[in-house]
């Protein structure tokens, strides 16, 4: 973890609610794809955590991509190039690409979408040939498609609508490759209905990223712990990647 | 002005400065010391220590709040044993000074089998006494809200232990100084003060409370007048020393809360916004003393005029 002040090289919008912003700044603490930043903002007393989507460390530069639900991100979402933010980088222990196989499959869905991003890089990069699902409910909602697709051709990459606006019809479980169980192993990120619906339906292990509300992003609060089959976890610490074996679904 | 001393001495052991991170904001320690040397600390207290492990409350238990946050983790912690066996020996490898022991129960004679336990511990140096926590049911605070039963559990922990001990009292009260006189007189070394406000927000969306607990701990800088007037009232009603703390985050922040009367302070919240708070207010102090003409910090307390 590093704290630094970070430069907003752009801002813009993605679609009517998802915007993405760069920051520049020190970037060395950022050392895997699934790991998030936690955000101060004037006048708010939480920082916000918000997971990376891109990460450029020739240029020094963290890319993130965030839905405007309250406060905070409607706050990032009115700041313009040139303004200063103080982040806290490096959090989390994201996900661990040595354990994926030949052609893992990456299902993203809404908000959860990002993390898979700078994954699908990392993957691409150690040689191995990707399914990458992507779920929205409905058409006007995407975005990052074209990010995906000029992965090139050892990413095949299928949209899932819920409302059948674009792509394919359906929950990202419908989409051919999570029926065919064509893959090595699978990583997913998005709402915690979806986690659960990947987790049931996948036939390899896999690693799921979870969202809670937290109070440091840190470890030091406990504010945002669970139970799992091998002991409590903090989400911001021990998570938010989890193996599929030590979920412990509740609620 | 040259060099300033910002030693105090607390309960017999002598504090590099008063600056000492708060339970539940600083866990064991170690975690911190990945981030900065934090033998800079004058001490800290480490989270909150029960006889049996706990995982504490459902999430979410975190709000945000106008100048500060709710919590309700609920003394989520690993149970006195693995902290004794497990959570002490980390902390040796990178603290060398005196860690204050923060203790919390569900009755009497846990509190003191618990603090009992600690007390043997080389590296405690004080027993904070939690009669405070406002995120469990059948024991913390209401241990704390009545004078009596704060009398009670210091008198019974006092039994059982030979280190200083300090009872970390709650604001949820009507009259903190009859609580903080109980202690007093049944045994105290000293008295911290003050925990988190109980507090609530509700989600306009859902209509539902933001905690799953419905209530929780109020902190930050939004809670430091509360704080100021509390450790003032009691600072001027008992002998014993007294720590304060509550929405402290920064330098000039620590000194109004020693001219209040407090010995040493306490840094919460702070430390969870930003991981450097208390080093960052531990460097600051020199520059803060010489603006006020303070050249010895210990002179200060209750200086207030």
């Amino acid at each position: 973890m590093k704290q630094g002040i970070f430069e907003i090289s752009a801002n813009e919008r993605l679609t009517e609610c998802v915007m993405k912003m760069t920051l520049l700044g020190d970037v060395g603490a950022v050392n895997a794809p699934g790991q998030f930043i936690n955000i101060r903002l004037d006048g708010l007393f939480l920082r916000r955590p918000i997971s990376v989507f891109d990460l450029d460390t020739e240029n020094g530069t963290v890319t993130i991509i965030y839905k405007i639900v309250g406060k905070g991100t409607e706050q990032m979402s009115r700041m313009h190039a040139g303004e200063k933010l103080d982040v806290l980088t490096g959090l989390g222990n994201g996900y661990d690409t040595e354990i994926s196989g030949d052609h893992p499959v990456l299902i993203g869905g809404g908000v959860g979408v990002p993390p898979m991003y700078l994954l699908a890089k990392r993957l691409l990069a150690e040689g191995k040939s990707l399914s990458v699902v992507l779920g929205f409910n409905t058409k006007k909602e995407i975005f990052c498609e074209e990010d995906f697709k000029a992965l090139g051709g050892k990413a095949d990459v299928t949209v899932m609508t819920v409302d059948g606006s674009y792509g394919i019809k359906g929950f990202v479980t419908d989409a051919p490759v999570m029926k065919n169980g064509d893959y090595t192993h699978f990583y997913t990120c998005g709402p915690e209905p979806m986690l659960r619906a990947v987790w049931k339906n996948t036939v390899t292990d896999g690693q799921l990223s979870f969202e809670e509300r937290m109070g440091c992003g840190f470890g030091a609060c406990m504010g945002c712990s669970c139970k799992t089959i091998t002991g409590y976890k903090r989400i911001c610490k021990d998570g938010p990647v989890m193996r599929k074996g030590e979920i412990l679904w509740e609620k | 002005m040259g060099e300033v001393n910002t030693e105090v001495t607390l309960c017999g052991v002598t504090l590099d400065n008063p600056v000492i991170p708060a339970s539940g904001t600083f866990g064991y320690g170690y975690e911190f010391a990945e981030l900065y040397d934090i033998n800079c600390l004058g001490t800290f207290s480490f989270k909150g220590t029960t006889r049996e492990p706990r995982f504490g409350n459902p999430t979410p238990r975190i709000a945000e709040c106008t100048a500060g946050m709710i919590n309700a983790v609920g003394l989520q912690n690993p149970g006195v044993e693995k902290v004794i066996s497990e959570e002490l020996p980390k902390l040796k490898k990178c603290f060398r000074k005196k860690v204050m022991a923060n203790v919390s129960g569900f009755s009497v004679e846990e509190y003191a089998e618990t603090a009992g336990m600690l007390d043997k511990e080389e590296q405690v140096g004080w027993i904070e006494i939690n009669v405070s926590c406002p995120n469990v049911h059948g024991g913390g605070m209401s241990f704390g809200t009545c004078p009596e039963a704060a009398a009670e559990v210091t008198a019974a922990v006092k039994k059982e232990t030979s280190k200083p001990i300090l009872l970390k009292l709650s604001p949820n009260v009507t009259d903190i100084v009859s609580v903080a006189k109980a202690c007093e007189d049944a045994g105290a070394d000293g008295i911290s003060l003050i925990n988190t406000l109980l507090g609530m927000r509700i989600d306009l969306r859902t209509r539902r409370p933001v905690i799953a607990n419905t209530m929780g701990g109020f902190s930050g800088s939004a809670i430091f007048p509360v704080a100021v007037r509390m450790v003032y009232q009691v600072a001027r009603a008992v002998k014993i020393p007294v720590v304060g703390m509550g929405g402290v985050s920064s330098a000039e922040d620590v000194i109004e809360m020693m001219l209040a009367g407090a010995t040493a302070v306490e840094i919460g919240a702070a430390n969870l916004v930003n991981p450097y708070a208390s080093r960052d207010i531990i460097n600051d102090l020199p520059r803060v003393m010489k603006k006020y003409g303070i050249g010895n910090l210990t002179d200060i307390i209750g200086g207030i005029r």
